[in-house]
């Protein structure tokens, strides 16, 4: 079963390569150490899924330090949570709920050979990113007039009860965390939609598509947590 | 055997004069981009053990330092704040920048897929990345140490590491990338078992090696990241003050110990489960019998890595933590020492009746034993709360540390180096001066950590510059003792610099062994391992009945 470089035992939507070799357009670069294209899809989606519980780890550590501090001052912290900007707290959910439909659409449509809604949806996702990280901007920006900033920088003097500038420290360590992998995700779409234009993927060989789509779900599946710990109890 | 297993090579006689195979990994492209830029496994694999070896020499050389200043109660070679310095400098490099990655990184790499009957690990790009990435962050580490260097010991506790003077940031980020490096490793073997085992190798016939990596690997993927959290936890207290661990701001000291456990308790299975991994290849090629108990071996693996996760907290028994927690946290310390135990009456069973060959792999593997127990038994020890309230923070725990955590990583590390260095660079070592430097840094192992045993229960401090007179008898001790390993090593690494290019070509398969990368693979290996697709009906490490095409003679 030596491949032959143009020859191909499973077809000719299936192209040997090297390992990390690309295929001319819409057809399956078939990495020649994974047995079959079947298996490299799979071992493809499970590194991805082990890596987004790495990720999931990485937000575990926050979520344990949230749940640690908000055991010590309770009361600061609901307090605090209503200092927030429940408004646009929620807005942004929405926003990003949108774009995780949009992008699990957006694969639907690659699935289904149809690249030009695929890249409509793409883009409709990028875009909903730069509204939830315009958004943001504007939520950071009150609390720096504010002062409701975490550690030595907290100046805000509407509350004075001990662990205030805990709450913001877990929110700007939180928020900005995820912050950061939406625009890592961002990026990681952005190269998924470049590469949709230009004709590299279709119902044969979708899997960055689709890796690109899991990797959104996450960074929407974190806020999904962050938003009721930080705005809502 | 049946007919459907491809050729196996010749196995190798004794008195040949073989030459090397004309075409191997090794000669396969000279450039400098060739190995920089390879994505054959056993290339990287090479590439790490280059690294490797020199964080080891760096680390070892600080830890003399250590030694040598100890000599003496008072000053002896270096002022207080270098002291602090250099073990801080050989507790960061031993554990992050050489046992983390020693055995997955080198023999990992290697042997995975040759074990697996595959061509390469599933992301050989991201294989190569995970190696860069290390480098980044040993260099990283190491520039940060020249230029400022942490002086918090390698566990960074605050509030002390957000106090102090020197510069622990360059050090943290060293540690955090190479912690990315760590758990790029850790997926990609698990993705490699998961989907490149060769047709005949189900769960169940994988070589006990894979399984103990495979349990590494899950502790790498589920351990490290909440490590790389606690570091970018750190350098936000120390750039921005956040006050998350400071009690002047409401913080909480304590969480960064329980946080910074969650990992670095595992972590030591991250060293010790490769350790175990080569052990079990060890003892069943060298008494040539099948293995006592392959599937408890296999799950015990799986036992250690999950309940490794939940003992962090026996160190933090005198850190305020409530009486019921402790006592839980030293109970489920102790249930480690039970799955260390059936490994290691298994690995003792298989010898039963075996035909043992006194190699040095064997040697380290006698070494081993010995070190895992003891260091295992003086473990459960520490566990029980009331004994480590006396011994918390002495040499006592050092010396138990460096026992079941260095000790056995050594042993494994360099029965590891003995036992597949024919099968990476096709040559046999020299036997004699094998077992001459494993007898010496046995001695010199146990040399330098007795007297700490004795001196912790004494009532010795770890990390202290000066003790009074009366300890110094000891520390003069355990120094020579270092010096005995010191000398151990140097002979290791004379002889095998020798071997590389002078030694006795080993032919495919010097040790007659049965595990699957010795079957079906030239020595050192082509490029691409096998010759066609290898199946395996038989399963690993089975002495039973001969390999087929192998030549039957006392091994
Ligand atoms: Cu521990």
């Amino acid at each position: 079963m030596q491949p032959d470089a143009n020859a191909s035992p499973f077809g000719p939507n299936y192209v040997p390569v090297a390992p990390g070799g690309r295929a001319p357009g819409g057809k399956y670069p078939w990495a020649t150490h994974f047995g079959t294209p079947n298996v490299q899809t799979y071992a493809a989606r499970f590194g991805m899924w082990l890596f987004l519980s790495t990720e999931v780890l990485l937000f575990a550590g926050l979520f344990v330090s949230y749940a640690v501090y908000r055991y010590l001052y309770p009361q600061t912290f609901a307090l605090c949570s209503r200092h927030l900007d429940l408004s646009l707290g929620t807005i942004n959910t929405l926003v990003l709920i949108t774009s995780s439909l949009t992008v699990a659409l957006a694969i639907h449509f690659v699935r289904t050979g149809k690249n030009g809604m695929a890249t409509g949806m793409l883009i409709v996702t990028l875009l909903c990113a730069c509204a939830f990280l315009v958004i943001k901007y504007f939520e950071y920006h009150h609390k720096f007039e504010q002062g409701t900033l975490p550690g030595r920088f907290y100046t805000y003097s509407g509350i004075q009860t001990e662990g205030a500038p805990m709450f913001f420290a877990l929110y700007f360590l939180t928020t900005g965390l995820h912050a950061l992998h939406v625009v890592v995700g961002m990026s990681v779409l952005t190269w998924v939609t470049y590469h949709v234009v230009k004709g590299r993927f279709s119902p044969v060989y979708y899997t960055p598509v689709e890796l690109g789509g899991l990797y959104w779900h996450l960074v929407d599946l974190v806020w999904i947590f962050l938003y009721p710990l930080l705005y809502l109890i | 055997m049946s007919s459907a297993t491809v050729e196996a090579l010749p196995a190798h006689q004794p008195g040949n004069t073989e030459e090397m195979p004309a075409e191997h990994y090794l000669n396969d492209g000279k450039t400098v981009f060739s190995w920089l830029g390879t994505l054959d496994h056993k290339r990287i694999a090479i590439l790490y053990m280059v690294v490797v070896l020199l964080m080891f020499l760096v680390g070892g050389t600080f830890a003399l330092l250590v030694r040598l200043e100890l000599l003496t109660p008072g000053p002896t070679i270096m002022d207080a704040l270098t002291y602090n310095r250099m073990f801080t400098l050989h507790g960061v490099i031993m554990v992050f920048f050489f046992m983390i990655p020693a055995i997955p990184g080198i023999f990992g790499n290697f042997m995975l897929p040759l074990m697996l009957g595959a061509k390469d690990v599933a992301f050989p790009r991201l294989n190569l990345m995970s190696w860069y990435l290390y480098v980044l962050g040993a260099g990283l580490g190491i520039w940060g140490m020249i230029n400022g260097g942490a002086d918090t010991g390698w566990t960074f506790y605050t509030p002390y590491s957000s106090m102090t003077p020197t510069q622990i940031l360059p050090v943290l980020m060293g540690a955090f990338v190479a912690g990315f490096s760590s758990i790029l490793t850790g997926l990609n073997f698990i993705v490699t078992v998961h989907t490149m085992r060769a047709p005949g190798i189900t769960w169940m016939k994988m070589p006990l090696f894979v399984w103990s990596i495979y349990a590494t690997a899950v502790i790498q993927i589920l351990g490290t990241p909440v490590i790389g959290l606690v570091m970018l936890l750190l350098t936000v207290e120390q750039v921005f003050g956040f006050g998350i661990f400071d009690p002047a701001r409401g913080g909480d000291p304590v969480l960064y110990q329980h946080l910074f456990w969650f990992y670095s308790h595992p972590a030591v299975y991250i060293m010790v489960l490769p350790a175990m991994a080569v052990m079990s290849e060890v003892v069943s090629t060298m008494s040539r019998k099948n293995p006592y108990g392959y599937k408890m071996i296999a799950w015990s693996s799986l036992g250690i890595a999950l309940v490794g996760f939940l003992a962090w907290g026996h160190h933090l028994f005198v850190s305020g933590q409530s009486t019921f927690d402790a006592g839980a946290f030293g109970v489920i310390s102790m249930m480690v020492g039970v799955f260390t135990a059936i490994k290691v009456f298994n690995w003792t069973a298989t010898l039963y009746k075996g035909s043992v060959t006194f190699t040095t792999p064997f040697a380290y593997f006698c070494g081993f034993l010995y070190f895992i127990v003891f260091g295992g038994m003086t473990g459960i020890a520490v566990a029980s709360v009331s004994l480590d309230v006396h011994w918390h923070d002495t040499y006592f725990v050092v010396a138990h540390f460096h026992f079941i955590m260095v000790g056995a990583t050594i042993m494994a590390f360099l029965a590891a180096l003995h036992y597949w260095f024919p099968k990476m660079f096709g040559r046999m070592y020299p036997e004699g001066w094998g077992l001459v430097s494993a007898v010496l840094i046995i001695i010199g192992f146990n040399a330098t950590f007795i007297p700490q045993f004795l001196l912790g229960n004494m009532g010795m401090p770890r990390r202290y510059y000066q003790y009074p007179e009366q300890f110094q008898a000891l520390n003069v001790a355990s120094t020579a003792g270092a010096s005995l390993l010191a000398m151990g090593f140097l002979i290791i690494a004379i002889y095998l610099a020798i071997s590389l290019k002078y030694g006795k070509v080993a032919g495919p398969n010097p040790w007659g062994s049965h595990g699957y990368e010795w079957l079906h693979t030239q020595s050192p290996p082509i490029t691409h391992n096998f010759h066609g697709q290898p199946v395996y009906p038989q399963a690993p490490h089975d002495y039973t009945g001969p390999v087929e095409g192998e030549v039957t003679h006392a091994a």
